[in-house]
C-alpha cells in the first residue's frame, strides 16, 4: 500500500493550529454536513427550498405592515431598508443558534466516532450561508420591483462585511455549541437573548434614529454593538438614500444613514473583524478543552 | 516493526458529581460548592500495540477497557498522557452511528464514509462493493428510517470495513444480522488480518482472543497488569477475575462504586473474602497410561489425566474439569467428574481421567485444569492453559481426527 500514513496524536489539549489542520482534512466531511442540513431541513415538505425565501418575504410583509401603516417610521422605501438588514441579520441569528445547537443533536455520532467535532458547528454556520444566498433572491426581486439603485461606489465593503459577520457568528457559535453541551439552557438563553440583540441592531429602524439624541450611554452601548457595525455597510449599499432625513416625535432631524467616508465603515468593520478573530481563537481553545469529555457529557 | 498504536503513560479520569447538575441555574448557585469525586478510569497506562498484529483487550466491565479504546479512537480525550496512532482508524464501535434517518442509504453511504474519513472520489470508487456487501442494493434509493434494524446495522458495516482502514476497532459488536452475515463479518476480519492490518479487539470472551488474538493486555481497575502472549494474558485475567477482592482487601467500602459492588456479589460470596484457595491443584500431568513419563501419545491410544489436589479446609461438592484446545485455541473437548460423587474433600490427594481411544490427529494440545462447586459453580481453582500433550499420527488419515472404519468392495 502507497497511501500516505496519517499520523494522529491524541493529547489532552492540542494546538489551535493543529485543530485547524484536522479540520481542513476532514474538509469534505464539512462539504458533507452541509449538504445534509440543508437537504434534512426541507425534506418531506412540499415547498422544499421555496421555504427559505418564503421566510423573509413573509417577515417583510408582516414588518411593512406594521412601521408603514400601523406605526410609520418614516423610513421611505422602506421594504428596501428593512431587507438590506435583515437578510444579514438572519444569516447571523440563523448560523448561531443552530451551531448552538449542533453538537447537542449530533449527540449520536459524537459518542460513537472520531472526527474533528468543530465541523458541527463550521456546517451550521455553512448552511446558514447557503441560505443567505438564497434569500438574496427575494432582494434582488424587491430591487427589480421598486427600481431602486445600489451605491456602487461602497459595494467593495459587502464581501469584508460578510466575512466579518461569518467568522463572529463562527466564533460564537464554536463557543456556545462547547458550552450548551455542558448547560443546556445555553440555547434557550440565546433564543431571549437574540431577540432583545435583534431590537437594539439598526434593522427596523434607522441607525441615526438613536444617535441624534443625547442617550449617553445608551448611545455608547449602542455604538459597541458589532452587530451595528455589520449591518451599516449594507445599509449603505443597498439602501444607499444618505439624504433623507427624518425626525420623531420632539427630537431634532436626524440622517437615515450616517454621512461618513466608506473609511468610516471599513475602520468599524475592521475593529470587529479583528475582534472576533480573538474571539475565534478563545473559542477554539475553549471547545478544544470541552471536547474531551463530549462523549461522556452527552 | 514499528508500533501502529503508542500509548504514553495515559490516564483518564472522570468526575462524578454527586447529583448531575446541567442546568445553568444550578451551575451558578452551586458555583464552587460542587462536590463531586474523582475517579480514573484509566491510571498510567503505557504500551505499544505492533502495526500488522490482532492485539486483544482483556478485563472486567469497569475495568477501563472500553474508555482506552475511546481514547484510541479520539472519541474521548485523555487526562493526561498522549496516543499516537498511524494510519486510518475504522472503528466497529457502534455500527450505524451517525445514520441520518431522512436521508437515503445511498447519501447516508457517502455521509458515513466521510465521517471516517474517506474522501468523495474513494467512496465513489468504494460504492457498489459497500452496497454489494450490505445487500442492500433494492433499498439504497430509500429512506433510512424506512429500513428494519438488520438492515441499518449491515449498511453501517459494509461502510466501515469497506473504508480501508489501517487499523481496525472492535468492540464485540461482530453479533449483529443473521448468522450468514456474522460468518460474513468474520471472514472480513480475518481478511483483514492476513492483509497486515491492525486489529484491536475489546473483548469477554477469552475464546475469541485465543482464536484471533496475536498478543493481549490485560486491564484491571484501570491500571495495566498484563501485555504479552495471548495465552499468559487469559490466565492472568482469569487470575485478575478470581482473585479481584483479594487484590484491593484495604479499600473500603465508600471508594468502592457501583460496579464493583455488583461484581463482588457476582464474583465471591462474603465469607471468602480470604486470600487462600478452599482446594488448589497442585499438579496435573497427561501421559500415555503405559509410559507415565511421556507426555506423547499415538493416535488411537490411550490417555491418562491426573490432578493433583490439596484443600485447606474440608470441601463438599466439588467437581474437577478438564478442557483441551488445539493450537488455534479451539475448544476439541472436556472432561468432567460430574458423575463421580467425590464426597468430602479434606487434606491431599488426586483424581484420575482415562480415555480408552484419543482419535486426534498430530498436535500439542492444551489444558485447562478447573476445580469448581457442582451446586453454585463458584471456581475453586483455575488454571490456564498450564498442561500439555502431544499425539503423534502415525495412520495415514488426513483431517483433525482419525475415526476407525471399516471399508468393503462388492463386484456384481
Amino acid at each position: 500500500m502507497t497511501k500516505p500514513v496519517y499520523e494522529k496524536v491524541v493529547r489532552p489539549r492540542s494546538t489551535v493550529r493543529s485543530r485547524l489542520r484536522e479540520i481542513w482534512i476532514y474538509r469534505e466531511l464539512l462539504v458533507g454536513m452541509i449538504k445534509k442540513e440543508l437537504k434534512v431541513k426541507y425534506k418531506n415538505s412540499a415547498l422544499g427550498f421555496m421555504w427559505t425565501m418564503v421566510n423573509p418575504a413573509l417577515y417583510l410583509l408582516v414588518f411593512w405592515l406594521v412601521f408603514t401603516k400601523f406605526l410609520p417610521n418614516g423610513i421611505p422605501e422602506f421594504v428596501i431598508f428593512f431587507l438590506s438588514g435583515l437578510l444579514v441579520w438572519n444569516l447571523f441569528t440563523g448560523a448561531v443558534s443552530s451551531a448552538t445547537s449542533s453538537v447537542v443533536n449530533h449527540a449520536s455520532i459524537v459518542k460513537k466516532v472520531y472526527f474533528p467535532r468543530e465541523i458541527l458547528p463550521l456546517s451550521s454556520v455553512g448552511a446558514a450561508v447557503v441560505h443567505y444566498m438564497l434569500q438574496l433572491v427575494v432582494l434582488v426581486i424587491a430591487l427589480i420591483a421598486f427600481t431602486h439603485n445600489i451605491d456602487w461606489s461602497y459595494a467593495w465593503l459587502l464581501p469584508i462585511a460578510l466575512i466579518t459577520v461569518i467568522v463572529f457568528a463562527t466564533s460564537l457559535g464554536i463557543f456556545l455549541s462547547a458550552l450548551n453541551v455542558y448547560a443546556r439552557d445555553t440555547q434557550h438563553l440565546l433564543e431571549l437573548a437574540l431577540l432583545a440583540w435583534f431590537w437594539t441592531t439598526p434593522v427596523v429602524y434607522a441607525y441615526g434614529s438613536v444617535l441624534s439624541g443625547s442617550h449617553g450611554l445608551i448611545g455608547t452601548l449602542f455604538k459597541l454593538n458589532p452587530m451595528t457595525s455589520i449591518v451599516l455597510p449594507f445599509q449603505r449599499v443597498i439602501y444607499a438614500k444618505t439624504d433623507v432625513y427624518l425626525t420623531i416625535g420632539d427630537k431634532s432631524l436626524f440622517r437615515v444613514l450616517p454621512q461618513e467616508s466608506s473609511l468610516w465603515y471599513f475602520r468599524n468593520l475592521s475593529i470587529v473583524f479583528i475582534g472576533s478573530l480573538i474571539f475565534f481563537y478563545i473559542a477554539m481553545r475553549v471547545f478544544d478543552k470541552a471536547q474531551g469529555n463530549f462523549a461522556e457529557e452527552l | 516493526m514499528s508500533p501502529a498504536i503508542s500509548i504514553k503513560n495515559v490516564s483518564k479520569r472522570f468526575r462524578l458529581y454527586h447529583e448531575r447538575q446541567s442546568s445553568l441555574k444550578e451551575k451558578l448557585i452551586n458555583i464552587g460548592s460542587r462536590s463531586y469525586d474523582d475517579f480514573y478510569a484509566l491510571d498510567d497506562v503505557s504500551f505499544d500495540v505492533e502495526e500488522g498484529s490482532t492485539f486483544g483487550l482483556m478485563g472486567h466491565n469497569g475495568s477501563g477497557k472500553s474508555t482506552l479504546l475511546k481514547l484510541i479512537g479520539g472519541i474521548l480525550k485523555p487526562t493526561s498522557g498522549e496516543i499516537i496512532t498511524k494510519g486510518r482508524i475504522a472503528a466497529l464501535l457502534e455500527l450505524g452511528a451517525g445514520m441520518q434517518p431522512d436521508l437515503t442509504g445511498r447519501e447516508n453511504i457517502f455521509l458515513n464514509g466521510s465521517i471516517l474519513g474517506l474522501s468523495r472520489k474513494e467512496l465513489e470508487k468504494r460504492f457498489d462493493e459497500i452496497v454489494a456487501f450490505s445487500e442492500l442494493e433494492q433499498f439504497i434509493d430509500t429512506q433510512v428510517r424506512f429500513y428494519s434494524s438488520g438492515m441499518y446495522v449491515r449498511l453501517g458495516f459494509a461502510v466501515a470495513v469497506n473504508v480501508d482502514p489501517d487499523i481496525l476497532l472492535v468492540d464485540e459488536v461482530l453479533a449483529v444480522g443473521d448468522e450468514l452475515f456474522q460468518r460474513k463479518c468474520y471472514e472480513r476480519v480475518k481478511e483483514f488480518q492476513q492483509e497486515g492490518r491492525t486489529i484491536i479487539v475489546v473483548t469477554h470472551s477469552v475464546d475469541q482472543i485465543r482464536q484471533i488474538g496475536d498478543s493481549a493486555a490485560v486491564l484491571n481497575h484501570g491500571k495495566l497488569v498484563y501485555k504479552g502472549a495471548p495465552t499468559e494474558a487469559i490466565r492472568e485475567f482469569r487470575e485478575y477475575m478470581f482473585n479481584d477482592v483479594q487484590v484491593e482487601p484495604q479499600q473500603t467500602s465508600s471508594e468502592l462504586t457501583a460496579n464493583d459492588h455488583l461484581r463482588l456479589s457476582l464474583a465471591v460470596d462474603p465469607e471468602t473474602k480470604e486470600k487462600v484457595k478452599k482446594i488448589r491443584i497442585t499438579e496435573a500431568a497427561f501421559c500415555n497410561p503405559e509410559e507415565t513419563t511421556s507426555y506423547k501419545i499415538t493416535t488411537g491410544g490411550s490417555l491418562r489425566g491426573q490432578i493433583n489436589w490439596e484443600t485447606t479446609e474440608p470441601v463438599e461438592n466439588a467437581v474437577f474439569n478438564f478442557e483441551v484446545y488445539d493450537k488455534s485455541g479451539e475448544l476439541v473437548f472436556t472432561a468432567s467428574s460430574e458423575e463421580l460423587d467425590l464426597g468430602v474433600l479434606d487434606g491431599k490427594g488426586s483424581v484420575e481421567f482415562r480415555w480408552g481411544s484419543i482419535p486426534l490427529s498430530d498436535g500439542t494440545y492444551t489444558v485447562n485444569g478447573v476445580i469448581m462447586n457442582k451446586n453454585t459453580s463458584e471456581i475453586y481453582d483455575w488454571q490456564e492453559q498450564r498442561y500439555i500433550f502431544e499425539v503423534v499420527n502415525d495412520t495415514k488419515s488426513l483431517g483433525y481426527v482419525v475415526l476407525p472404519f471399516e471399508v468393503s468392495i462388492r463386484k456384481d
